[in-house]
């Protein structure tokens, strides 16, 4: 064991949504240390609460207590301009349905995050083509999403989540969409992006036996909490 | 999000709603057209007034009399009279103080007589009024035939066009032809031998004729300041009509005053100053002079209330319109962002700031209002150069000269599309704020 200090850690992590009386506890008292470059997938049956510890790492929303704490910095003290920048430097979403902009060109789409991170124009280009290019699809720049397969717009969505080069990349749900061949080519990617550039990847599946040939590390959820028989490959 | 960034998403969501989003624009520019068509016709109507009154030389002018004894002779009661202090004559004396005067550009007495013309051998029964060179630029000869005096010395004559109709129907074939002037010369009598210390017993009337040249004929009477030349039907440049010492109608009350000199004392005197806001002062400087001077400062500021309250009523109506433009905007933008959820809810997970998300949306409403308002503006003056074409159509049926009611300066060019900015952005502000608050995890949450 190295003695690095984790790149996510979650410490009795909570989030409760108040429903009237009732209190929902989408996540709770959740803890967990996911080593830097570990490619973690996150089990667990619909509801869960997988979307929902996913959304607290991405510093998408914030837990009622506890607190997530990500490369060294607690998301729960953060402003929420802090969490913006965290959320455009530090990590990189991945969502089932691509959410890809549909005006907008692949390219246009891949560039969006370099804008909001106010990066210069004349090195963008070249940004979005390596991104693009990592993901295979450098020669469709200038399709618009609609034109493209499933498995290309879940790889412009990755490209999209890599182009500012963050250090977490977080998943949710990346093959619900598609086949299982090219559900199994996306996670594939993912597997590579982890070891080149290297990054941690926690991603949320419903799809144990994938999850077991591409993760490092099983976690299972169920009922917002973590249950115990999730354990290293 | 740097400002070429932000402006270019704005453009690319305003692109992607086009008929919405220019329906919208379309709103605003309505808006502001109507607000600068009003403001337009305020500022032409005020133009037009304030120009014709200051050429009419109605508020630049004061109107200077000798003070008089309100009781008149034999007034009161013998016993009471104490004999009033001699008001001082409005002679040449006084007329050239007063031209010596600061701010004085012009004084000139009013000169009028009734008198007889021959025209092709017939007689005509006329009043003659003599004009100041300054008429020349009230306006009043614009629309003339012929021309106006070639010298304030000239022997030249202008008819007013009722009277040139009674020498001939045909007016335009007056000009150039000549015409006799018969009128009275008033000579000093010879002092009386048996009463050697009054030289000026009283004066004769000689009568004398003079030739003159039609040079043009006016249409309208000329209004000027204080009824000048307003009743003349024949009008001479003034230094003439002074030369030939007519017989005037106020000759009489110079008889009743026993005026101890030779010199011509008037009446009244228009005296004219640089500008209206000298009047005031130049005003009380002859009074202390000794003389009564009036002026009609009073109706320009008055005029100049009623026209800020006009501009504020056609300001309110126009505003009225552009309130509306507003809640256009508002219902767009909040549209906007209940179909644009998911895309607001993938700006923040990609790392967008709420202020960011809440520019993008500043920014398309004010796009929203720098369109609208260039186009309003343009609109606005269209307007009103259609009304001041209508306007003018309708003046040249009635044979009367055309006018501009409707002025577009640069401040309100300007001020329209800063207004409808300025308004866009008001409008933009809650919008922008809720989209700025919206929930990414609900916005992203898989339907
Ligand atoms: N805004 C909310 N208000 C109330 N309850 C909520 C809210 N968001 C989520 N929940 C509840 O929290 C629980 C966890 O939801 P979550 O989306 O994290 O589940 P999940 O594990 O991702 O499920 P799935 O596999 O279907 O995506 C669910 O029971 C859900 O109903
Ligand atoms: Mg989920």
């Amino acid at each position: 064991m190295t003695e690095l200090p984790p790149a996510i850690r979650l410490e009795s992590v909570s989030r409760h949504y108040l429903m009237g009386e009732a209190v929902i506890r989408a996540v709770h008292d959740v803890s967990l240390s996911v080593p830097s470059g570990e490619f973690l997938a996150l089990l667990g049956s619909s509801g869960s609460g997988k979307s929902t510890l996913l959304n607290l790492i991405a510093g998408l929303d914030r837990p009622s207590s506890g607190s997530v704490i990500a490369h060294g910095q607690d998301l729960s003290k953060m402003s929420s301009l802090e969490l913006a920048r965290y959320r455009r430097q530090t990590v990189g979403m991945v969502f089932q349905s691509f959410n890809l902009l549909p005006r907008m060109t692949l390219e246009e789409n891949v560039e969006l995050p370099l804008r909001l991170a106010e990066v210069d124009r004349s090195e963008r280009a070249a940004r979005v083509g390596e991104a693009l290019r990592r993901v295979g699809l450098e020669k469709r720049t200038g399709h618009r999403p609609s034109e493209l397969s499933g498995g290309e717009q879940q790889r412009t969505a990755i490209a999209r989540a890599l182009v500012n080069r963050p250090k977490i990349l977080l998943a949710d749900e990346p093959t619900g969409n598609l086949d299982s061949a090219t559900g199994e080519s996306i996670l594939t990617l993912l597997r590579e992006i982890q070891r080149n550039p290297g990054m941690t990847i926690i991603m949320v599946t419903h799809e144990r036996t994938l999850a077991e040939r591409f993760a490092d590390r099983l976690a299972v959820m169920g009922d917002g909490q973590l249950l115990p028989n999730g354990a290293p490959r | 999000m740097k400002v070429r960034d932000l402006s270019d998403l704005a453009f690319r969501n305003l692109r992607e709603a086009v008929l919405r989003n220019s329906l919208t624009t379309l709103g605003v520019a309505v808006g502001v057209a109507s607000l600068v068509a009003m403001l337009s016709l305020g500022v032409g109507l005020q133009q037009l007034a304030t120009s014709r009154l200051a050429k009419s030389g109605l508020f630049d002018s004061i109107f200077v009399t000798p003070k008089t004894n309100l009781r008149g002779p034999g007034g009161g009661p013998p016993g009471t009279r104490t004999p009033a202090p001699k008001a001082r004559p409005l002679d040449a004396d006084a007329r050239a103080e007063i031209y010596r005067m600061p701010n004085v550009i012009e004084v000139y007495p009013q000169i009028r007589f009734f008198t007889e013309v021959r025209y092709d051998g017939k007689p005509f029964a006329t009043m003659v009024a003599g004009l100041p060179e300054s008429s020349k630029a009230s306006g009043a000869f614009d629309g003339m035939q012929g021309s106006f005096f070639s010298s304030p010395k000239a022997d030249e004559a202008i008819l007013q066009a009722e009277f040139a109709k009674e020498l001939n129907p045909q007016t335009t074939s007056l000009i150039g032809k000549d015409l006799v002037l018969r009128y009275a010369e008033r000579q000093s009598l010879p002092a009386q031998p048996g009463d050697p210390a009054d030289n000026s017993g009283g004066f004769s009337v000689v009568p004398k004729e003079k030739h003159l040249r039609i040079i043009g004929v006016v249409e309208t009477e000329p209004a000027s300041g204080f009824g000048g030349f307003a009743s003349g039907r024949l009008l001479i440049p003034l230094p003439l009509a002074e030369n030939l010492r007519a017989a005037q109608v106020n000759d009489l009350r110079d008889i009743l005053r026993d005026s101890s000199t030779d010199k011509p004392t008037y009446s009244s005197l228009t005296v004219r100053v640089k500008s209206p806001s000298l009047v005031e002062t130049t005003e009380d400087q002859l009074k202390a002079l000794g003389f009564s001077a009036f002026s009609l400062l009073d109706a320009s500021k008055s005029l100049r209330i009623f026209f800020s309250v006009f501009d504020l009523l056609l300001g309110i109506f126009g505003s009225l319109a552009l309130a509306v433009a507003t809640l256009g905007i508002i219902n767009t933008l909040v549209m906007a962002i209940l179909e644009r959820r998911r895309e607001i809810g993938v700006l923040k997970a990609l790392g967008a700031a709420d202020g960011d998300v809440k520019q993008l949306f500043f920014v398309e409403a004010g796009v929203m209002g720098l369109f609208g308002g260039m186009l309003g503006t343009l609109l606005g003056w269209l307007i009103g150069r259609s009304l001041t074409l209508g306007t003018n159509l309708y003046l040249h049926r009635q044979n009367l000269p055309g006018v501009d009611i409707s002025s577009v300066p640069w401040w309100l060019v300007l001020g329209g599309i800063g207004f409808a900015v300025l308004v866009s952005l008001a409008a933009g502000l809650y919008p922008a704020s809720r989209a700025a608050r919206l929930d990414p995890v609900q916005a992203l949450r898989y339907e």
